[in-house]
């Protein structure tokens, strides 16, 4: 009893600093034209403290290909392959079926889970996961991942995360946070507050730590936060700008941009031996780096050709070529994992919209129909890209896929939501 | 009850002294602004301030604009800006001061762009002081890019007034 009412202490104590935060919620605004229709029934078992079953659907369905079935219209609750009258699935028009049974063991959760095929009647596998209680959530979007990927043949990326900026309040009296969250918007947690702007996150390759640019001394800095232990370490504070940190997808370099000669120029930083090697040398803005897989090559904006286009830079060489020739501002590139698809702050009649291009055919593709959108970030599977956009005054995330068949919302409770940064995989 | 009252009008007092505390910072301060400039008409803020010199020199630096602003994607000083700003040169060439400009963006386009465009309006403001003659080693250059709007609304109005660079 004593500890249940302590438990509920620990909630309240939560609960009021989470009434200030911006915590996400999903708003699906467009879906494809016939998404596969799909049965996660609830759990049999040990009663977990999440509903596994229900974050499984929300995010097969955040995904855009799947229509998962309510649990109100199931006729029945199987929870393994055994217990399946299949005609019950037929009925509903289910082509897939997702049964599974936890059991606590050793002060763990067990959850065995299968995927079923309707129409053959098949099972398609069934798995095992395990942990505590309070990884309830991360069990949930394991199977996601595992049901996603069997169908798909794409590997999920709902056990991510995503980082951002938000900002509350006007004038002289703003308050800058940054947070991380799960991929869907869940756990937020503050990592960094202050009264001066915070800017640019990125997350390094094994998703443990994050560089961003902080305004906390008075003047923008980039420093690098462990997630664990919130340990930071303030990494340049050269005079002018200190700004778009992108770490290289081998984890050895930085790229980021430098004022201090009077003209902003892309630098590497070795993070083992702390040197910086200018890598531009041009009086225009180079800036916004982003590293190419291979990190040998990065792409970056510059307005050397008169306004803002996407280039690319071989380290080795310093040789730079021009990527975009659609329209007459381009900015902030990243690639998506596959090297070959590049996205980026596309105007457009005067509107800014996310835009990607396939560096081999060179299509070129306006994926938005928001406005003031900006901060493209991919899912490290490549499925979909988050960005920034305007919903009235308000910033607020949304998402699309990159054949921009399905669109979504991830508004704000409260404040300003920006510059989202999807992380790597976790494992 | 009445201890109860007691501690309740005790935590009045206190938040009211608290509030009075912060509320008489600002005027002062304020005051001291106000002192600098020679008014005939205002004694009380010539007396309350101590520090205040005897000078009845009027610098015209003191009602020239302080912010100038920009073209979308521009750095290029407009013609007020100008005319304003060889006032403050001239000032700045008699009475070396430091000084800070604050160089700012609109939200539309990317926003480490929009720093370093922030960054490149303050130096056009730099480089045309210390052209028109001030030691640039007294020039502070920082810009905040998109992130420190002066007005929120998103418009070609709001957009034209957060385009700026502050003279601080």
């Amino acid at each position: 009893m004593l500890k249940k009412l302590f438990g509920y202490g620990c909630l309240l104590l939560l609960a009021a600093p989470g009434l200030l935060r911006a915590e996400l919620t999903i708003e699906i605004t467009h879906g494809v034209d016939d998404p596969t229709p799909i049965a996660v029934v609830p759990l049999g078992g040990a009663q977990l403290p999440e509903n596994i079953s229900r974050i499984t659907q929300e995010d097969l369905r955040r995904s855009g290909l799947f229509r998962p079935i309510p649990d109100t219209d199931m006729l029945s609750f199987p929870t393994n392959a055994k217990e399946v009258y299949y005609r019950d699935w037929r009925l509903l028009g289910a082509e897939y079926l997702v049964v599974g049974n936890s059991v606590m063991r050793e002060g763990q959760f067990e959850i065995t889970f299968s995927l079923l095929q309707v129409h053959s009647g098949k099972t398609l596998f069934t798995k095992v996961v395990k942990g505590p209680a309070k990884r309830a959530r991360d069990l949930a979007h394991y199977i996601s991942d595992r049901v996603y990927e069997a169908i798909t043949g794409i590997r999920g990326a709902f056990s991510t995360r995503v980082a951002y900026i938000t900002s509350m309040g006007s004038g002289d009296n703003i308050t800058y946070r940054l947070m991380v969250s799960d991929s869907d918007g869940a756990r937020e947690n503050l990592l960094l507050e202050s009264k001066e702007p915070i800017m640019s996150p990125a997350w390094s390759p094994d998703a443990k730590q994050l560089v961003y640019v902080s305004f906390e001394s008075g003047r923008p800095a980039i420093y690098r936060q462990k997630l664990a232990t919130a340990e930071r370490e303030k990494l340049t504070n050269f005079r002018g700008l200190n700004g778009a940190p992108s770490w290289s997808p081998d984890g050895k370099k930085l790229a980021l941009v430098l004022s201090k000669d009077g003209n902003p120029e892309i630098y590497m930083f070795d993070l083992q031996s702390r040197q910086f090697t200018r890598l531009t040398r041009h009086f225009s803005i180079d800036t916004e780096p982003n590293w190419m897989p291979d990190s040998r090559s990065l792409i970056f904006t510059s307005d050397r050709g008169g306004n803002p286009q996407i280039y690319k830079l071989t380290v080795a060489n310093n040789r730079v070529e021009r990527l975009t020739f659609t329209g007459n501002y381009n900015a902030r590139p990243r690639l998506a994992q596959d090297g070959r698809t590049l996205v980026m702050v596309h105007r457009n009649n005067g509107n800014f919209h996310i835009a990607s291009q396939d560096l081999k055919t060179g299509d070129f593709r306006v994926l938005t129909e928001t406005y003031l959108d900006e901060s493209p970030t991919v899912a490290p599977n490549g499925a979909m890209l988050l960005y920034a956009t305007k919903q009235g005054k308000k910033g607020v995330l949304a998402a699309v896929s990159l054949d921009a068949g399905v669109r979504f919302l991830l508004p704000a409770r409260q404040g300003d939501v920006r510059e989202p940064a999807w992380s790597p995989f976790l494992n | 009850m009445k201890t109860q009252n007691l501690k309740l009008s005790l935590l009045f007092a206190m938040l009211f002294g608290l509030l009075a505390g912060c509320a008489s910072t600002q005027p002062s301060d304020e005051a001291g602004d106000v002192a600098t400039v020679p008014d005939e008409t205002v004694e009380t803020g010539v007396v309350d301030d101590g520090g205040v010199s005897g000078d009845t020199y009027e610098d015209p630096a003191l009602s020239a604009d302080t912010v100038f602003y920009f073209d979308f994607d521009k750095s290029v000083l407009k013609p007020e800006a100008t005319a304003a700003l060889r006032i403050h040169a001239e000032s700045l060439r008699n009475n070396p001061r430091a000084i800070r400009l604050e160089g700012h963006a609109d939200e539309r386009g990317t926003r480490e762009y929009n720093m370093a465009l922030g960054e490149r309006r303050a130096n056009a403001v730099k480089e045309f002081l210390m052209l028109e003659g001030v030691n640039g080693s007294y020039i502070d250059v920082i810009s905040y890019g998109e992130e420190r709007p002066a007005a929120l609304d998103s418009n070609e109005s709001a957009w034209s007034l957060n385009r700026r660079v502050e003279l601080n």
